[in-house]
């Protein structure tokens, strides 16, 4: 099962394609196999085409599915969902699942939750597989170890009858972090930083690997954190190499391997990381210590700045096409040039997502919030059922409450309002999750990216304020 | 494999028309359309392509938005700055262009799913060097009834001054683009290799 003695180095996502590879075509086109495939209610249309066009799925086994992206958060009630066609996704999923064989976590389900929490969280994750789901931030999954990445709807249609999918081979590039991260630096503040760094497009065609010892440095929440938004860096997917972090958190989970089967995983998954003298098609290198608390500005995540500075000034951009871009998204922001971030007011908080609704980001949120009041309406949504039960367990439910915070129920909520969970036009929101995109929150909807611990300090203060002011050293 | 599949992608060959420029850098899918109408069933979605951006309050057309200038009817082409349909993985984003008539996208660099995503609606997206697409958004800004011609089979795209640009496409993709053949159809050839795959990997990762 080791790679052969003296073989060329090779990076983690060369062993993991290779052992995937079903088809290679002189064309350069791959058949590449797939090991898990996750389904949300947004794959409904999905399933619906296969059973149309009269097709079995081929594996029912590897597919799980779960709603999440249109079932309203106040509520466990399918049927007080008011939009047909909304109700229509939930249920059609349930259906489906019933009718095929796919193990679905469905609403009332403890373990309902966001696709992307639910995956690690159930053991489906696991290193060194191929997984793949109808969802953009399906990078989340790398986190462990393994190669994910998001898929197209006619894609989804495809896993489902062949376990496999078409493929050109990515290129591969290395993300270090070097030296320990300042107090209070989270995960988000990394993957910002990276953003706006390398820019939107900066990983188009790439597997983005993080390293150094920023990285290994965070937890494995945070890692899930960071590879969530490899997508908005235009990575295909983005991993980090499997430690014993890793290996201590998917013990014991549902479907992850037992006794001899976890020994025979473990020693095959202790080879997949990158070997020393692998070589990276590109590599960029930023410092651990320098990144600070990153609040986003503009309409791309791209737009990052630490908190401690001002709004950028689009006449200093570097050319055309960027100076009318910044002018744009400060206009849709309205934000002025010069402007503080610390001196913003904001409308609104949102925590929750794929990117932040895990146990680790409701801890830190409820260590800012806790003895505070909460300034302006603010949003917990945790990630799954699960979830949710834990940290009433620990009482931070209570803490979050007690703060004037509102605590909800798990799904994908006011990251992408699709279950009509949306702000109002010109509403400013710090919001924990991973896109502020035009109307992405709503139509005129002014969206800020921010770690949770961040924006339970824009709850409690009504501003961006640096959250190493409110939290003990 | 018992599965039977029929293909339904419209084959590609060759287009000239007018296009539309939108000169814009990180057009998301979110813009190109909202979530809120992704649960409409597809034929409701058409009207809604570049909804928030394209339409005021009232619904009325924004003027200087490029799809409602008059030269858009009919356009076939269209064409952005780098990174274009970046974001969210939904295919909606490229089924609404191609049920509002575009079969082509021109720009220096795309999302890598919506990338996918054409090719599983018989759309060609096209990259081409940002120098030349600022020539094509220029040039369009001043004629915006400008023609095109896009020829797969050659890999050219030939301007509205007649420069001819040649682009690169994966012979996989433009093959099935040119068939009309879908991936599944494909696939479904090669059900003994993947049989092969799962026996090998059922051995060496037996946990799975």
């Amino acid at each position: 099962m080791a790679e052969a003695q003296g073989a060329k180095p090779a990076t983690m996502f060369e062993k993991i394609w290779r052992r995937h590879v079903v088809v290679d075509r002189p064309d350069g086109y791959t058949l590449l196999y797939v090991d898990r495939h996750l389904l949300h209610d947004g794959s409904y249309n999905a399933f619906r085409r296969l059973a149309a066009n009269g097709m079995k799925i081929r594996h029912p086994e590897r597919s799980f599915a779960t709603p999440d992206h249109y079932m309203p958060t106040n509520t466990r009630d399918k049927s007080t969902i008011a939009d047909p066609n909304h109700k229509r996704m939930v249920t059609g999923l349930a259906e489906h699942a019933a009718a095929t064989g796919v193990t679905i976590f469905d609403i009332g389900d403890r373990r309902q939750g966001i696709v992307h929490v639910v995956g690690p969280e159930q053991g489906i994750t696991l290193p060194g597989i191929t997984l793949v789901c109808g969802d953009s931030h399906t990078s989340t999954h790398g986190a462990l170890g393994c190669l994910a990445f998001g898929i197209g709807s006619s894609e989804v249609t495809h896993v489902l009858a062949t376990q496999s999918l078409w493929q050109r081979k990515p290129k591969a590039m290395r993300v270090n972090i070097d030296g320990a991260l300042g107090f209070g630096i989270t995960g988000k503040d990394v993957i910002l930083a990276i953003i706006a760094r390398i820019g939107a497009a900066g990983g188009t065609g790439h597997v983005l690997e993080y390293a150094g010892s920023g990285i290994r440095q965070l937890s494995i929440e945070g890692r899930l954190t960071l590879c969530n938004m490899s997508i908005e860096g235009g990575g295909r997917a983005g991993m980090i190499a499997p430690d014993d972090k890793t290996y201590e958190y998917i013990a014991g989970r549902p479907y992850a391997p037992k006794d001899a089967a976890w020994d025979r995983a473990l020693a095959f998954w202790r080879s997949l990381p990158s070997d020393d003298g692998a070589t990276f098609d590109r590599e960029v290198t930023l410092s651990g210590p320098d990144i600070a608390p990153m609040v986003t500005w503009g309409t791309s995540p791209e737009d990052a700045a630490p908190v401690t500075e001002a709004i950028p000034d689009p006449a200093s951009a570097a050319d055309a096409s960027r100076r009318d871009g910044q002018a744009r998204a400060l206009a849709y922001m309205g934000l002025e040039p010069g402007t503080p971030i610390a001196d913003i007011p904001v409308d609104r908080v949102f925590i929750g997502s794929c990117t932040n609704s895990r146990i680790e980001d409701l801890r830190m949120a409820a260590a800012v919030a806790k003895g505070r009041k909460a300034q302006i309406p603010s949003w917990i949504v945790p990630g799954s059922g699960i979830i949710k039960e834990q940290a009433e367990a620990e009482g931070l439910d209570k803490i979050f409450t007690e703060a004037g915070f509102e605590w909800r129920e798990a799904g994908c909520s006011m990251c992408v309002g699709m279950n009509g969970e949306i702000g109002r036009p010109g509403e400013r929101i710090a919001s924990t999750s991973n896109r502020n995109f035009v109307g992405r929150q709503g139509k005129g909807v002014r969206t800020h990216l921010v770690s949770p611990a961040m924006a339970a300090a824009a709850a409690v203060t009504g501003r961006f304020t640096d959250v190493r002011r409110l939290i003990p050293a | 494999m018992s599965n039977e599949h029929k293909q339904e992608l419209r084959p590609f060959d060759r287009l000239t028309g007018t296009a539309v420029a939108i000169d814009q850098p990180n057009v998301d899918t979110d813009q190109i359309i909202p979530a809120r109408f992704l649960a409409l069933p597809r034929a409701e979605q058409v009207p809604h392509l570049f909804n928030d951006v394209r339409y005021r309050e009232d619904g009325s057309p924004r003027e200087g938005f490029p799809l409602n200038a008059p030269t858009a009817a009919g356009a076939q082409i269209l064409i952005a700055e780098r990174n274009f349909g970046c974001g969210s993985s939904r295919e909606h984003a490229v089924s609404v262009l191609v049920d509002n008539g575009f079969r082509v996208f021109i720009a220096p660099s795309f999302g890598d799913i919506f990338h996918n995503n054409s090719f599983q609606n018989g759309a060609l997206p096209i990259r081409l060097p940002s120098e030349r697409i600022r020539e094509m958004l220029d040039h369009l800004a001043k004629r915006p009834d400008a023609r095109i011609t896009v020829d797969l089979e050659a890999q050219t795209v030939t301007g509205p001054d007649n420069w001819t640009q040649s682009f690169e496409i994966d012979s996989f993709r433009k093959q099935c683009l040119i068939d009309g053949t879908d991936d599944i159809s494909l696939t479904l050839k090669y059900a003994d290799a993947i049989a092969a795959h799962e026996r090998r990997a059922a051995a060496e990762t037996d946990w799975l």
